[in-house]
C-alpha cells in the first residue's frame, strides 16, 4: 500500500463556431454627439466578458480608447441578429460583425474630420488617445469629440456602421463525410502530475501545465480567468462529476452542491497556464474561440497520468476511487 | 499566466493599442458589488409563479389527468396542459432545418423519461404552485424503458420516441453521420499491431451559479416582455414563435447578463411556457428552475460511448483508425444530433492519418435528455483520443509525447473530412509543454513546425 505517482500528457485542438457554419451574428456601431461610440448587439454575456471583448475590438477598430465605447446587448427591440453564445462563437463570429461595423463608422469619422480639416481622409490616421492626425503632420490634427460635434450639428452626417459575419453552411456528403466543420482551430496539451493512493483509490492532481494556443488574446487577464477555470472544470470532469453516480439507477443524483461532487478549493491542482498565439486567418484580430477547448486536454492527461502511477486503465468517466480500487482488484495488484 | 511571443512570432503582428492590453472588466464592480442586475431581479406586482408536475416514470402512457383538487388549492390561478399549447411538439433546431419535430412542451399521451413536464401550475406563490403540482392527479400505465444505448440500437427494444420510429436518428447518410477516407482495412493490414478499445462517460451537469429561468411581462400594447438567461436570444424567441404560434413582433427578449451557461441554456424550455401562461392569465410570470431541476432535470452532457480501433507502426505512425462514437440524446432530440454529427468531423483528433473511417450515432434512450455543454461532440471524444494516443505509444514502446509529433497535423495536410488543415499549433503546443512540463523529446521534435516545411 503505498501513495504512487505518476504523469500523463494529452494534446487537442478544437474548432471554432458552429459546427459546419451557417452562424450569422451582426452588430451595429454609432457615435454619440461627443464622440463615445454604441455598440449595439443581441449576443448574450454568460460571464466570460464578451462585452468587454466587444469593446476593445470596437475601440481598436475605430482608434479610440475602450472606455470610450459602451457596449449594449442582448435586447431583441434594439440588437441585430446574433445565433447565440455557445460553440465557442462569441468572440470570434460577433468581433468580426463589429470590426466590420466599426470600419465602416469609422470611414464616415474620417470623412467629417477630412472636411473639417480640408485634407483628403486617406491622409489622416487616428492616435488611439482620441484624435485624428494628418500622416506625417501630426501638428494638424481634430479631436473626435468634435469630429463627431460637426457630423451631428454641421454637417449631417451618421457616424455609424451595420457589421455582419457568416460562414456559409457546409453540408456533409452522405457517402464520404467531406465536410468543412469550421475555418479555424485552437491548439492545447497539457501535462498532468498526479499521486494516487493504492489502498483507497484517491486521486490528487498535483500540478496541471497547460498550453494553449489561442490565436490571439485580446484581453490576456480575461484569457487567464477563462483558461484557468476551464482547467478546474477539465480536473472536474475527469474524477469527479456525474448526475447518475449508480446509473441504470437514478438514485443518489445530485440535487444540491453538497451532493453533486465537485472539487473544492482544496482539491485543485497547481495550475499553470502558457498561450501561444498563432493568429487564424478569419479571426477579429487573429482569435480563435478558447472557451471550450480549455477544459478538454485535463480529463486524458489526467487519466493517463493515473495509468503512470498506478498501472491500470480506467476508461470510464468519472474516473473515481471506486473504479481505481476494482481495476487495481482486477489485476490483481492489491 | 505567461504568453510566449516567441512562438509565431514571424506570422504575427503585435502592432495593436487596445487588443492585448489587460483592460480591466468594465462589468466586473458590479458583479462583485452585487449591482448587476440578471433576469430575476424583475419583480412585479401580481406575479404568478410556475411550478410544473413531472413525471415520476421513465417511460409511460397517460391514461387521465385530474386537476380538480389542484384547482381548488389556495393561491391557484391557472393549469395548464397540453392542449392549451398551440403548437405543442417541436423540436430547436428546426430553425436549421434540423426535424423531425420530436419533443412536447407539456407531455401529451405519453412520457418518455423521468421528470418530463406533464403539466404547469400557477400561483400567486411559489409555494402554493408547488403545493398545488403535488395534488394533481395523473394515471400513469408503465411502459417498458430503455437505459442502454447499445439496448436500444437492437431489435426489438423499446421505441423511446415515435416521431423518429427508431431508437437512432436518422441523418440524410442513414443511422448515422459517416466519414470515409482512405481504405481502413488496408490499413489495418499493413498495421504492425492493432487495438482496439472502448471509453464510456456519465452524463454531467453544467453547473452554472444562476439557474434556468425567465420573468415574462405582459405589456400594455399586446405584447410580452421576456426577461431571460437563455445563451441565444432570438434562437429562443423564434423558437417560441413557432411553439406559441405567435407573430415574433409580440416578443420582446431582455438578456445578456448571465450567471454562468456552458451550453445548460440553449434549450429553449422555460420560455414558452411562462410566455403562454402570461398570456392566458394577463399578469406576470415567473418560472425559474429550482438548484434539483436544474441539475436533475435540465439537459446534462451525453453518456457517451467511444470505440476505437486503430492499427499502428513499429515506427510510430498510425495507419488507420475507425472510429463510432455513441451519444446519448435520451428521449428527445434537443441538440444532440448536431453533437453527433459534429464529433464525426472532429475524429480522428488532430493527426494525420491516411486511412479513416468514422460512425457516429445518436441514440434514443428513456434517459434525461441531454444537450450541448462546453466542448459539444468534443470532449469525450477527446478523452477517448488521448487515453488510446496514451495506450497506443506504450504497447510500441515510444515516448507517448514522441508518439504524437510523429502523428501531429501541419499545414496542408489533408484531413479525414477532406479539408487541408490551416493555421496548425498542435507542434508548438506540444513543444512548449515540453520544456515546461521537463519532459524531454528528440531534438528533431523541437526542431518540427506546424507551418515551415524543415530544411
Amino acid at each position: 500500500m503505498a501513495i504512487r505517482r505518476g504523469r500523463g500528457v494529452a494534446a487537442i485542438n478544437y474548432p471554432t463556431g458552429m459546427n459546419l457554419g451557417g452562424d450569422p451574428t451582426q452588430a451595429l456601431v454609432h457615435s454619440t454627439p461627443t464622440g463615445n461610440f454604441m455598440v449595439t448587439l443581441s449576443s448574450v454575456d454568460l460571464g466570460q466578458g464578451m462585452k468587454q471583448i466587444m469593446a476593445q475590438i470596437c475601440a481598436e477598430t475605430i482608434g479610440v480608447p475602450t472606455d470610450r465605447v459602451v457596449v449594449d446587448t442582448a435586447d431583441t427591440d434594439t440588437g441585430p441578429h446574433c445565433m447565440g453564445t455557445f460553440a465557442s462563437r462569441g468572440t470570434h463570429r460577433a468581433g468580426n460583425a463589429v470590426i466590420q461595423a466599426a470600419r465602416e463608422a469609422r470611414q464616415v469619422m474620417l470623412e467629417v474630420a477630412a472636411e473639417e480639416l480640408e485634407v483628403d481622409a486617406r491622409d489622416l490616421e487616428t492616435d488611439g488617445q482620441g484624435n485624428i492626425l494628418v500622416k506625417g503632420a501630426p501638428q494638424k490634427s481634430i479631436s473626435i469629440f468634435d469630429v463627431a460635434l460637426s457630423a451631428h450639428f454641421k454637417r449631417g452626417r451618421s457616424i455609424s456602421g451595420r457589421g455582419m459575419f457568416l460562414i456559409p453552411r457546409s453540408y456533409p456528403e452522405k457517402e464520404t463525410g467531406a465536410m468543412k466543420p469550421s475555418t479555424c482551430y485552437a491548439h492545447a496539451c497539457t501535462v498532468a502530475e498526479v499521486e494516487v493512493d493504492d489502498e483507497t483509490g484517491e486521486v490528487t492532481v498535483l500540478t496541471v501545465k497547460n498550453i494553449f494556443e489561442i490565436g490571439r488574446a485580446l484581453n490576456p487577464k480575461m484569457v487567464e480567468q477563462q483558461l484557468v477555470g476551464g482547467s478546474w472544470m477539465g480536473i472536474s470532469h475527469a474524477l469527479y462529476e456525474t448526475t447518475e453516480p449508480y446509473y441504470p439507477s437514478r438514485d443518489h443524483g445530485g440535487t444540491d452542491f453538497n451532493q453533486y461532487l465537485m472539487p473544492g478549493p482544496g482539491d485543485l491542482a497547481d495550475t499553470e497556464i502558457i498561450v501561444l498565439e498563432r493568429p487564424s486567418a478569419d479571426g477579429p484580430y487573429g482569435a480563435k474561440g478558447p472557451g471550450e477547448m480549455c477544459a478538454n486536454p485535463q480529463i486524458p492527461a489526467v487519466a493517463n497520468a493515473i495509468f503512470d502511477a498506478v498501472g491500470v486503465r480506467v476508461d470510464t468517466l468519472p474516473i473515481t476511487p471506486e473504479r481505481i480500487l476494482r481495476a487495481l482488484k482486477a489485476e490483481g495488484t492489491v | 499566466m505567461e504568453l510566449r511571443k516567441s512562438y509565431f512570432a514571424d506570422v504575427r503582428k503585435d502592432d495593436l493599442h487596445e487588443i492585448g492590453q489587460p483592460r480591466p472588466r468594465l462589468d466586473s464592480p458590479g458583479h462583485v458589488t452585487g449591482k448587476t442586475a440578471f433576469f430575476a431581479d424583475h419583480n412585479f406586482p401580481g406575479m404568478l409563479h410556475l411550478k410544473m408536475v413531472r413525471s415520476p416514470h421513465h417511460h409511460a402512457r397517460i391514461r387521465s389527468i385530474d386537476t380538480s383538487e389542484a384547482e381548488k388549492h389556495p393561491g391557484v390561478v391557472r393549469i395548464l396542459t397540453a392542449r392549451d399549447v398551440p403548437h405543442n411538439v417541436y423540436t430547436i433546431l428546426i430553425l436549421i432545418q434540423i426535424g423531425p419535430e420530436d419533443e412536447t412542451v407539456l407531455a401529451d399521451g405519453k412520457v418518455r423519461w423521468r421528470g418530463e413536464a406533464v403539466v404547469a401550475v400557477l400561483a400567486e406563490t411559489e409555494r402554493a404552485a408547488q403545493e398545488a403540482a403535488a395534488k394533481v392527479k395523473v394515471d400513469y400505465e408503465v411502459l417498458p424503458a430503455v437505459f442502454d444505448m447499445e439496448e436500444a440500437l437492437k431489435p426489438g427494444a423499446p421505441l423511446v420516441n415515435e416521431y423518429h420510429g427508431q431508437n437512432y436518428y436518422l441523418y440524410d447518410s442513414g443511422e448515422c453521420r459517416k466519414v470515409r477516407f482512405g481504405d481502413v482495412e488496408a490499413g489495418f493490414a499493413q498495421a504492425d499491431h492493432i487495438l482496439e478499445q472502448s471509453y464510456q462517460s456519465s452524463p454531467i451537469e453544467h453547473a452554472p451559479t444562476e439557474t434556468t429561468g425567465c420573468v415574462v411581462a405582459p405589456e400594455g400594447n399586446d405584447r410580452f416582455t421576456c426577461y431571460t438567461n437563455t445563451q441565444a436570444m432570438f434562437f429562443t424567441l423564434d423558437n417560441t414563435s413557432i411553439i406559441l404560434q405567435m407573430p415574433g413582433s409580440k416578443l420582446h427578449f431582455v438578456g445578456g447578463t448571465v450567471g454562468g451557461g456552458f451550453g445548460g441554456k440553449v434549450d429553449v424550455i422555460v420560455e414558452p411556457i411562462a410566455i403562454l401562461a402570461a398570456k392566458l392569465t394577463g399578469r406576470p410570470v415567473s418560472f425559474v428552475y429550482s438548484r434539483e431541476e436544474e441539475m436533475q432535470i435540465s439537459s446534462p452532457r451525453a453518456a457517451e460511448k467511444v470505440v476505437i480501433k486503430d492499427g499502428v507502426m513499429k515506427d510510430g505512425r498510425i495507419a488507420a483508425r475507425k472510429v463510432t462514437g455513441y451519444t446519448d440524446a435520451g428521449a428527445y432530440s434537443r441538440h444532440s444530433p448536431y453533437g453527433a454529427q459534429k464529433g464525426a468531423g472532429h475524429y480522428p483528433g488532430p493527426y494525420t492519418i491516411p486511412n479513416v473511417w468514422i460512425d457516429t450515432y445518436c441514440v434514443y434512450t428513456n434517459r434525461t435528455p441531454s444537450s450541448a455543454m462546453r466542448g459539444f461532440g468534443v470532449t469525450i471524444g477527446d478523452f477517448a483520443l488521448e487515453v488510446q494516443m496514451d495506450k497506443l505509444a506504450r504497447l510500441i514502446g515510444m515516448d507517448p509525447l514522441e508518439f504524437r509529433f510523429i502523428n501531429a497535423y501541419r499545414d496542408g495536410d489533408m484531413k479525414a473530412h477532406r479539408q487541408p488543415t490551416e493555421g496548425a499549433a498542435l507542434i508548438e503546443c506540444m513543444q512548449e509543454a515540453s520544456r515546461a512540463a521537463n519532459w524531454p523529446v528528440a531534438e528533431k521534435y523541437m526542431a518540427m513546425s506546424s507551418y515551415e516545411k524543415e530544411a
